[in-house]
C-alpha cells in the first residue's frame, strides 16, 4: 500500500517543490496550508508521516506535534519538522514535543527523502 | 595655713620645746633636794631673776628667727614649686621653674626640670611620628587618587546603603554625562545615579554568595544612565566580618559595543531566519529540475519560475536585514555563567516579597549552571507569575531543573488552572513588568537574546487542573569561586577604611542624630534688593556640600538667575553683577528645581537663613519646589555661642573665628565662608553639649526669641 506524507506548510512555492518529489519518490501527498488544517487532515487523511513547517499562521509546527502526540490514536504518525529556524535550541524543543526529525532548511531533496524512506522503513510501494 | 599662722605655731612650737628642757631638769634636780637646799636655790633664783628672764627672751628670739628661716627657705619655695609645677602640667609646658630657697628644694626644681625637659622632648617625637604617619596616610590617599582617575573605568565606592564613598573622575563623567544636574557626590545615595533595583540585586547575589561562604564573583549587570548611554558595571563586596559592607563597582562604557553586537546578532538572525526559507524553496525547485529532466513542460515552467520569484526574495530580504540593522540600537543583555540553584534562590525570594506567590524550589541540583541574565530571567518569573497570579488566581509555584543536553530545562509548575496556550502567546509579546516594575523587553526578547525556549507542557491524560511552564535555557560552565587572597580579609588596605563605612542610617529620627553625622548643603542668594515680598528676585544660588564634617570643595553648586526685572543699583554696588549677565541665564524656575536635587538629604545651612528662605518659600508655587529640610542658621547658632558680642555679621564672626575672608559677595564664595565658619562653630557647640539636630535648632529658637525681645 502506498504510504501517505501529510505536507504542512503555508510557502507555496517549497509545497509544489515537495509535493513533486515526494509524488515522484512513490508516495501519496495532501497539502495543508495552517496548523488547524493540518490537525483536520491528520484524522481525515490519517497520514504515516506529517512533513511540518515551524513557522505557520494559526498553531506553531510545534503545537501541531504537541497535539498529535497527545492524541492516543495517532502514536504511529511519524513527524518530520521543517523549519527556517536552525538554532540548537529549537531542535531540542522540535524533539523534546515529540519530533522523530527535525530538518532544518534548506535541505537536499535527495536526502529528504532518503530519511522520510528510512522513517517509514523503506515500505514504500510503486514509483521508480 | 596661712604663712603668717604657720610661722607663730612654729615659733610657738621650737619655743616650747626649748624651755621644756632646762625647765625638766631643774625640777627634777629641785626634787631631790632638801628643804635648806631648796631654801638656797629659790633665793639664788629671785636674786638671778633678770638674767633668767632675759635667757627665756633671747631664747624665744631665737625660736622666732629660726622658724623664720624654716618657712623661707622649704615651705614658701615648696609651696611655689607645687603651684608652677601646676602651671607646667596644665597650661605652658616651656615654663622654667626658678631655683629658690634652701639647696634641697634648688635640687628639687632643677630634677623638675629636668623632668619636664625629658617630657617635652618625648612629645615632640610623639608628635613628629604622628605628623609623619599622618603624610605617609595622606601620600597614599594622593597615590589612590592619582591611579584612580588615571583608570579608563569609572570606579564607585558605596556602602551597603547606597552612600557613595569613593567616586573617580570617569565615573562622574559616566554617570552624569548629558544628564541632568551632577548629583553623584560623597555621602549621596547611589540610587539617584543607577537604577536601585540593579544595585540591590547585586548585593543580594554577593550576600547569597558569602553566605555559602565562598569568595563571591563580582556580579555584572547592564545599566541604562539618564542621558541613555548604556553601561556595564561589575560589582565587587567589601567584606568585613562575612558581611556586605559595600561594594566596589567598575563602570564601563559599552553603549557603542553593545550596539555593535546587537546589530551583529540582529543581522544573523535577520540573514538566517530571511534566508533559510528561500534558499529552501530555491533548492528544492533547482533539485527537482535536475533529478527529472522527464518532467512536463507545464511543471517545468512552474519550476523556473520558482527559481526565478526565489531568487528576487532572497535579494530583497538580503538588503532588508542589511538596512534595518545598519544602525539599529538595541540593548543588549549580558549573560554569565551562575548556579540554577543561586538563580532560583534569588527568584524565590524576589517572587515572594514582590509578585506575592509562595515559591517551592525544592532541592535543585547544585551541579546545574546556566548561562543568564539573572536580572532579566528573574523579572520574566516575575512577569509570569504575576500573570499567573492576577488571570488564574495561582498562588503557589514550584521550580524544578534537570540538565537536557546542552540546555538546563528548568520547569516552573503551578496546580489549581489550566492556562491555555495563547495566553502563553500573548504574554510572550507583552512588555514586561513585574512588581511595580516596568522593563521594555517582552518576554519573548529575552528568551530570544538568551538562546532559550519556553513551551507550556502537556499534563498527564488526567487533565487535573494544573500546568507546567517548561524552559530550556543555555548550560553555563561551572565557575571556580576565585581563589582566597593571601592576606586575610580584615587586613584591608588603609584607603578603604573610610568614615563613612561605619555611617550606619540609623533608625532615629533626624533631630536625634548626630550634627557630625549629617549632610549639609550650605548656601547663600545674591538678591536685586532687600524686600521679597516687593518683588526682589534672586539672581544667583551658590552652594556646597559638607559631609561627615568635610567641606566638599568639589561638589558645589552656582548658577546666576535672570530676575527678569531690573537691578536695585545699590545691590548692584554689592555683588557687581551686570543685567546683561543675567539676561542670559535661566529663570529661577529652571534653576530652583536643579538646586533642589542638590540639596536631596542634606540640612540646609544659611546665614541668616529667614532672609533666603523666604525668597525660595516665595518661589514654591511657581516652581512647585519646597524645601522641607531643617535649616540651621550660622548667625543664631553663633548667637547661641556669644551672646554677649553685639556683631553678628559675617565678617565678624569670622574674624572671631579666625577663619580668612576671601571671595565675599558671590553666592558661591559667601556660601564657602559659612561653610568654614559652621565647620568651627560645631566643636564650640558640642562644648556647651549641643550635640543633635534637635539641639541645635532648639538654642536657635531661643536665641531668635532672646534676640527678638532686645
Amino acid at each position: 500500500m502506498t504510504k501517505k506524507v501529510l505536507i504542512v506548510d503555508d510557502e507555496e512555492n517549497i509545497v509544489t517543490a515537495l509535493e513533486f518529489l515526494l509524488q515522484r519518490s512513490g508516495y501519496e501527498t495532501r497539502v495543508a496550508r495552517n496548523g488547524d488544517e493540518a490537525l483536520s487532515e491528520v484524522a481525515s487523511f490519517a497520514p504515516d508521516l506529517v512533513l511540518l513547517d515551524v513557522m505557520m499562521p494559526r498553531r506553531s509546527g510545534y503545537e501541531v506535534c504537541q497535539r498529535v502526540r497527545a492524541h492516543p490514536e495517532w502514536q504511529r504518525i511519524k513527524i518530520v519538522m521543517l523549519s527556517a529556524k536552525g538554532r540548537d535550541v529549537e531542535v531540542s524543543k522540535g524533539v523534546s514535543l515529540g519530533a522523530d526529525l527535525y530538518v532544518t532548511k534548506p535541505f537536499s531533496n535527495a536526502e529528504l527523502v532518503a530519511k522520510i524512506d528510512a522513517l517509514l522503513g523503506g515500505g514504500r510501494a510503486g514509483g521508480q | 595655713m596661712t604663712p603668717r599662722r604657720k610661722l607663730a605655731f612654729l615659733a610657738l612650737a621650737l619655743y616650747v620645746t626649748t624651755l621644756a628642757v632646762p625647765a625638766a631638769i631643774a625640777a627634777t634636780l629641785y626634787a631631790g633636794l632638801a628643804a635648806q637646799e631648796r631654801e638656797v636655790l629659790r633665793q639664788v633664783a629671785a636674786e638671778r631673776l633678770p638674767m633668767l628672764l632675759l635667757v627665756a627672751a633671747s631664747a624665744l628670739f631665737a625660736c622666732v628667727g629660726a622658724a623664720r628661716w624654716l618657712i623661707g627657705a622649704y615651705v614658701l619655695p615648696l609651696r611655689r614649686l607645687t603651684e608652677q609645677v601646676r602651671v607646667l602640667l596644665g597650661a605652658n609646658e616651656q615654663l622654667e621653674l626658678a631655683s629658690a630657697g634652701a639647696r634641697e628644694v634648688a635640687e628639687l626644681s632643677a630634677a623638675v626640670n629636668r623632668l619636664a625637659a625629658d617630657r617635652r622632648r618625648l612629645r615632640q617625637d610623639a608628635e613628629a611620628l604622628a605628623r609623619e604617619a599622618r603624610e605617609r596616610l595622606e601620600e597614599e590617599r594622593n597615590r589612590l587618587a592619582a591611579l584612580m582617575s588615571e583608570l579608563a573605568q569609572g570606579v564607585l565606592v558605596c556602602n551597603a546603603e547606597g552612600r557613595i564613598l569613593l567616586y573617580n573622575e570617569q565615573a562622574r563623567a559616566l554617570l552624569t554625562a548629558g544628564g541632568r544636574e551632577a548629583l553623584i557626590g560623597l555621602g549621596r545615595s547611589v540610587f539617584g545615579v543607577i537604577d536601585r533595583e540593579q544595585v540591590a540585586h547585586a548585593l543580594e547575589r554577593l550576600r547569597r554568595a558569602l553566605e555559602r561562604g565562598e569568595q563571591p564573583a563580582p556580579a555584572r549587570f547592564v545599566t541604562a544612565t539618564p542621558a541613555g548611554r548604556l553601561l556595564k558595571a561589575q560589582a565587587a563586596p567589601v567584606a568585613s566580618d562575612g558581611v556586605v559592607a559595600g561594594i566596589v563597582m567598575t563602570l564601563d562604557d559599552v553603549t557603542g559595543i553593545l550596539d555593535r553586537e546587537a546589530q551583529r546578532l540582529g543581522l544573523l538572525q535577520a540573514l538566517a531566519a530571511g534566508v533559510r526559507s528561500p534558499v529552501a524553496n530555491l533548492r528544492a525547485a533547482a533539485e527537482n529540475l535536475a533529478a527529472y529532466p522527464d518532467m512536463e513542460a507545464a511543471r517545468r515552467s512552474r519550476f523556473v519560475d520558482i527559481v526565478a520569484a526565489e531568487s528576487r526574495t532572497l535579494s530583497q530580504s538580503l538588503n532588508d536585514a542589511l538596512r534595518e540593522y545598519a544602525d539599529a540600537l538595541k540593548a543588549s543583555l549580558t549573560l554569565e555563567d551562575m548556579r540554577a540553584a543561586d538563580l532560583l534562590g534569588v527568584a524565590r525570594r524576589r517572587l515572594e516579597s514582590s509578585v506575592g506567590v509562595t515559591v517551592d524550589a525544592g532541592a535543585i541540583d547544585e551541579s546545574l549552571w546556566l548561562r543568564v541574565d539573572s536580572f532579566a530571567m528573574i523579572q520574566a518569573f516575575g512577569f509570569l507569575c504575576g500573570k499567573l497570579r492576577e488571570e488564574y488566581g495561582v498562588r503557589g509555584v514550584r521550580f524544578s531543573a534537570a540538565a537536557r543536553e546542552r540546555f538546563v530545562q528548568l520547569d516552573l509548575a503551578w496546580s489549581g488552572a489550566i492556562v491555555a496556550s495563547d495566553a502563553l502567546a500573548l504574554w510572550e509579546t507583552q512588555p514586561m513588568h513585574a512588581g511595580g516594575q516596568q522593563t521594555a523587553l517582552s518576554l519573548r526578547e529575552v528568551l530570544g537574546r538568551h538562546g532559550a525556549e519556553a513551551w507550556l507542557e502537556r499534563t498527564g491524560p488526567g487533565g487535573e487542573r494544573s500546568g507546567v511552564l517548561r524552559f530550556l535555557l543555555p548550560a553555563g560552565e561551572p565557575v571556580a569561586p576565585p581563589a582566597r587572597p593571601a592576606r586575610p580579609a580584615e587586613s584591608r588596605p588603609e584607603y578603604y577604611d573610610f568614615d563613612l563605612f561605619r555611617y550606619a542610617e540609623q533608625a532615629s529620627e533626624l533631630g536625634e542624630r548626630r550634627l557630625s553625622a549629617l549632610s549639609y548643603t550650605v548656601f547663600d542668594t545674591e538678591t536685586t534688593g532687600l524686600e521679597p515680598s516687593a518683588g526682589d528676585e534672586i539672581i544667583s544660588i551658590g552652594a556646597v556640600r559638607i559631609v561627615n564634617g568635610r567641606l566638599l570643595k568639589g561638589e558645589v553648586f552656582e548658577r546666576l538667575v535672570n530676575p527678569r526685572r531690573p537691578l536695585n543699583r545699590e545691590s548692584a554696588r554689592v555683588h557687581g553683577i551686570e543685567a546683561e549677565t543675567l539676561a542670559a541665564e535661566p529663570g529661577i524656575e529652571a534653576v530652583l528645581p536643579a538646586f533642589h536635587r542638590f540639596c536631596e538629604d542634606a540640612v540646609l545651612v544659611a546665614h541668616n537663613a529667614a532672609f533666603d528662605m523666604r525668597f525660595l518659600e516665595l518661589k514654591e508655587a511657581a516652581t512647585g519646589v519646597r524645601f522641607t529640610q531643617p535649616v540651621l542658621d550660622t548667625l543664631l547658632l553663633s548667637a547661641a555661642l556669644h551672646p554677649s558680642q553685639e556683631d553678628q555679621r559675617l565678617e565678624a564672626i569670622a574674624e572671631r573665628l579666625g577663619v580668612r575672608l576671601i571671595g565675599r559677595h558671590t553666592a558661591l564664595g559667601d556660601a564657602l565662608l559659612e561653610a568654614e565658619i559652621f565647620l568651627r562653630l560645631l566643636p564650640l557647640l558640642e562644648e556647651r553639649g549641643i550635640v543633635t539636630l534637635g539641639q541645635a535648632l532648639e538654642a536657635s529658637r531661643q536665641t531668635y526669641y532672646s534676640r527678638l525681645r532686645y
